[in-house]
């Protein structure tokens, strides 16, 4: 289909829905409205906010790890149980608690229905249920923080059979707790997942085809499909693990002496949940990428004035790489001892998932080109994501190509890539989009001077922690080690200087971490003392800022649903009085182009 | 523009750090040398691309930067150029693949004259087996692991009869020729990691796995475990030694043999009590949790340990004599100081070898 519909097919009229309006609930009680809510946009609010609060914690816990890695033995609660502890819950925390849920379950709620010009989704009470589900995922994992043992430190990977066994901390109560929190994730999250991609399916409004939905939402709807086919991997191999560990079943259990004794097991292999866990774990990445992705094409274009560059491969690209994530699996387990003839393959998919990525890059670039680019803080955001990415995904090449990979695996190279491409570039994405839709939910600005602080800290910052990482990497520091000098001392090739790196990252994370409260403050302040907004104070042509009230009331639009004439990117048309057309404007209205 | 003056300097600033910081690759001691020239490769096509976009970004933030007098261009798409990067960008990745795949082809394939050696991990410790002059590793078994057969050697295997059995910190090499590492795991994964090898594998339980190199260079060379195996997984070290094939087989001779160690041969090395307790120590991996110099450990600290009230988990407080050492060793989970963790595995000990080992204990203590 054209894609020059935007400008020359616009139809001045579109034909009317032949399916009757959904019916919304209207709640009458406070408890109803804000608290069992079962619009949409507060959901998101609470999975934001919860999201967003234990990922403070992950972040403390972080802290405390760079500061034992920084000063060994400075912390004396820091112990070597306990760093592998807040090792793995970090990890788990970050991936799974908040970056999933808040991308998913956060910008996804948000946007989804405003952007495709839907009332709400179209199950909102389970859409409800899914919040409260993830909630109660929350605490059970949080409360293996005080069961006997504590919590797992096996790392967020999980890998059987330490993690079942005496000698890794929370072998007893904590795995369990893990795996039954991470069920419950699931199960919400499947319920959560089913709106999203039921909405987008079946609840665009008239005129919004597939081919003229934002670039958000075409993302957040590939990484939700995405979620639903992966997740049931993490759940059978946790489900099965649990067995393993209670009722003495065998799934990933070989025979084993275990700290001098003989168990029961035998026959297990623990490369078979290696498997099912990256299986799931792989698209995971993608599931927090995509969406990031998404954002990033939204706020380009918005702030550059101009369209976002070959929509159609983006989209293209959005949906292969969501495919082909299901096929890269085993590059995390290179060095696994699984059959050496896998690493061929696994290899050669990985490196052809570079090449829509890398166009996915060219065309955020090829967008500013020629544009007419307004720097404020939600762009500045958008172009340090592009700026990190490009690190971060250069790096996974070097990981995904096996034989470079095997001096490289489980060193802090492997560290440095995740973190630039999953917490550094995401990250910067998620504040970005912050910065952009903060003023259509609260009807309020932002703090500018406060935000251009917090990006600047926030930007360099996070890449003079991670880009330096990956040199320790290559001098072969292995990762999720309480300290370098073991009982003889540092290593022979080790430096006294790699440690001084180990020194300033710590420092540069203390830094970047406290000034996170900045931008906690500006959220807090702004929401009743920002500068007004108004409906659309970015001139952006998406449904959302097209809604008749700001903040937006219960079923986003007022009286009557949009009608779409066009697609998503009607920046700087030629002729046109303003440099952007919204979505809902009909052809022939503010533009000098014939249909 | 402070961005786009920002933007430069971080790409200069990561080229200048690649170039001039003294972190990289340590100094390769295998024939593994194809391994570092795909990072070179790596580096040079990824480096490119790395320059080249983030300029190029930083040059179009400059260019295009907001007038209000402006427009920007409206190009929804540019065929001819999409077709073109995606092109240029597989020839890129190829560029990559190909010679990491060619090398990969090299490291599946283990010479056919390749020395055969074995590792074992456990935690948290190495030890290691030769196949002795059959050439041949005899069979394994986990269910044969106990106390007197800790390598859980077949017994009615022949083949096993001769295989040269090393329980403690170094494995030794002849420099030059191929060597086939099998690894096997008692409990969990570990995975034998010498940075200075670049070839690595994990060790995994009910299975054998193996990577191979060419030791070359003399020297020795500390083993690290490279997957997360516990409490002590930051201290399961071992030394491999690389040297002229004569001193390999000397040292090789003096190792002994299942054969020997089935008949009670033990370790009866030379040296005083306390030399021989040191040997053990470092053979069955006290150290690898238990400090000397007083620093915090997977277990206690042994400095100043002798002579001192120790309070357990339950609260009690016992006196550090020499029935509480000795019950410390061979029934180590009946009393655990408060603060760590019932983890510590009963060492496999003779009378001798307990004798020697509690004298070393008690010279370190202070």
């Amino acid at each position: 289909m054209a894609l020059t519909d935007a400008a020359h097919d616009a139809q001045d009229f579109a034909p009317p829905a032949e399916v009757a309006e959904e019916e919304l609930y209207h709640p009458k009680t406070w408890l109803g409205k804000y608290v069992f809510s079962q619009d949409a946009k507060i959901i998101a609010l609470q999975y934001s906010i919860t999201a967003m609060a234990v990922g403070l914690l992950a972040l403390v816990l972080s802290v405390l790890m760079r500061v034992q890695l920084a000063w060994p033995g400075a912390v004396s609660f820091i112990t070597p149980d306990s760093y592998i502890q807040f090792v793995t819950m970090h990890g788990m925390i970050m991936v799974i608690y908040l970056l999933t849920a808040l991308f998913l379950g956060g910008f996804g709620n948000y946007l989804i229905p405003l952007m495709v010009g839907a009332r709400d989704m179209v199950f909102p009470y389970v859409n409800m249920v899914s919040y409260w589900i993830y909630l109660f995922a929350v605490l059970i994992l949080l409360a293996s923080f005080f069961v006997p043992g504590g919590p797992t430190g096996s790392g967020w990977t999980l890998y059987p059979p330490q993690a079942i066994l005496p000698g890794t901390p929370g072998s007893g109560w904590g795995i369990t707790l893990m795996c039954i929190s991470l069920g419950f994730f699931v199960i919400g999250f499947t319920m959560g997942g089913l709106n999203y991609v039921v909405t987008v399916l079946q609840a665009r409004t008239r005129g919004m085809t597939l081919m003229r939905m934002p670039l958000t939402i075409w993302a957040i709807f590939t990484a939700t499909i995405l979620a639903l086919l992966a997740f049931p991997a993490l759940l059978v191999s946790a489900i099965m693990m649990s067995l393993d560990n209670l009722l003495g079943t065998s799934y990933f259990m070989p025979a084993i002496v275990s700290l001098g004794q003989q168990l029961d097991h035998s026959g297990g292999s623990p490369v078979l949940f290696q498997h099912l866990f990256w299986f799931f774990g792989h698209p995971e990445v993608y599931i927090v990428a995509l969406p990031a992705f998404g954002i990033v094409s939204e706020l380009i274009s918005v702030h550059a004035r101009k369209n976002i560059f070959g929509y159609r491969l983006m989209v293209w690209a959005i949906v292969v790489i969501g495919g082909l994530s299901f096929v890269v699996w085993a590059h995390h387990m290179y060095v696994s001892g699984m059959n050496p003839y896998f690493g061929f393959f696994f290899a050669t998919t990985t490196l052809i998932i570079a090449v829509p990525t890398a166009i996915k890059v060219y065309n955020w670039v090829l967008t500013l080109w020629r544009g007419n680019i307004r720097l404020n803080v939600p762009m500045l955001f958008a172009i340090g994501f592009v700026f990190t990415f490009i690190n971060g995904g250069l790096t996974g090449i070097f990981l995904g190509n096996v034989i470079v990979d095997v001096p490289l695996s489980d060193t802090y190279f492997v560290v440095a890539h995740f973190h630039m491409v999953m917490a550094v570039s995401p990250i910067l994405a998620v504040f970005g989009a912050v910065y952009h839709w903060y003023p259509k939910i609260t009807g309020r600005m932002l703090n500018d001077g406060m935000g251009k602080f917090h990006f600047w800290v926030t930007f360099v910052g996070l890449y003079c922690i991670y880009y330096p990482m990956h040199y320790l990497g290559i001098l072969g520091v292995p990762r999720r080690y309480f300290a370098n000098a073991g009982a003889n001392g540092l290593p022979d090739w080790f430096p006294e200087s790699a440690q001084m790196v180990n020194v300033g990252i710590t420092i540069a994370a203390i830094i970047v971490a406290s000034v996170q409260l900045v931008f906690l403050y500006n959220l807090y302040h702004s929401a009743t003392r920002g500068k007004p907004a108004g409906g659309n104070p970015w001139g952006a042509t998406t449904l959302e800022w097209q809604t008749s009230d700001t903040p937006p009331t219960h079923g986003n639009f007022g009286k009557e649903l949009p009608s779409v004439y066009r697609w998503a990117y009607d920046y700087s048309v030629p002729g046109a009085k303003e440099d952007f057309i919204p979505q809902n404007v009909p052809a022939g209205k503010d533009t000098g182009h014939a249909g | 523009m402070v961005l786009v003056i920002v933007l430069v300097l971080l790409v200069i600033g990561s080229v200048l750090f690649h170039f001039l910081s003294p972190w990289y690759l340590t100094p390769i001691a295998s024939n593994w040398g194809m391994i570092d020239d795909t990072l070179t490769i790596t580096f040079i096509v990824c480096g490119f691309v790395f320059v080249v976009i983030n300029l190029f970004m930083a040059y179009g933030i400059y260019k295009y930067r907001y007038r209000k007098d402006r427009r920007a261009d409206y190009e929804p798409e540019n065929k001819k150029l999409e077709w073109w990067l995606t092109a240029f960008t597989t020839v890129g990745v190829i560029a990559m693949l190909a010679p990491g795949l060619i090398v990969w082809g090299k490291y599946v394939e283990v010479p056919e004259d390749a020395m055969l050696v074995e590792a074992i991990g456990q935690q948290w410790r190495w030890s290691y087996r030769y196949p002795g002059v059959d050439g041949v590793l005899g069979t394994v078994d986990t269910r044969n692991i106990n106390a007197s057969n800790p390598f859980g050697l077949n017994p009615d295997d022949p083949n096993g009869q001769d295989d040269i059995l090393v329980s403690g910190p170094e494995v030794h090499l002849p420099i030059g020729g191929p060597v086939k590492l099998t690894l096997r795991s008692k409990d969990v994964l570990h995975d034998f990691y010498v940075p200075q090898i670049r070839a690595k594998m994990d060790l995994v339980p009910g299975m054998i796995t193996y990577f191979w190199f060419t030791p070359t260079k003399i020297g020795e060379y500390d083993v690290l475990c490279a997957e997360l195996c516990g409490s002590g997984h930051y201290n399961m070290r071992s030394r491999m030694v690389v040297e002229e094939e004569a001193d390999f087989q000397a040292w090789l001779q003096m190792q002994p043999t299942f054969a020997q160690l089935l008949a009670g041969a033990g370790s009866a090395s030379g040296g005083s009590p306390i030399e021989q307790g040191a040997q053990l120590a470092r053979d069955q991996g006290c150290i690898a949790c238990h400090s000397l110099d007083g620093s915090a450990g997977v277990g206690p600290t042994w400095k100043g340990l002798v002579g001192k009230n120790e309070t357990l988990t339950d609260g009690s407080s016992v006196l550090v004599d020499d029935a509480y050492l000795k019950e410390s060793i061979v029934d180590p989970n009946a009393k655990v100081v408060k603060g760590y963790a019932p983890i510590m595995p009963p060492a496999q000990l003779t009378d001798d070898q307990l004798k020697s080992l509690m004298a070393y204990l008690k010279s370190t203590s202070g």
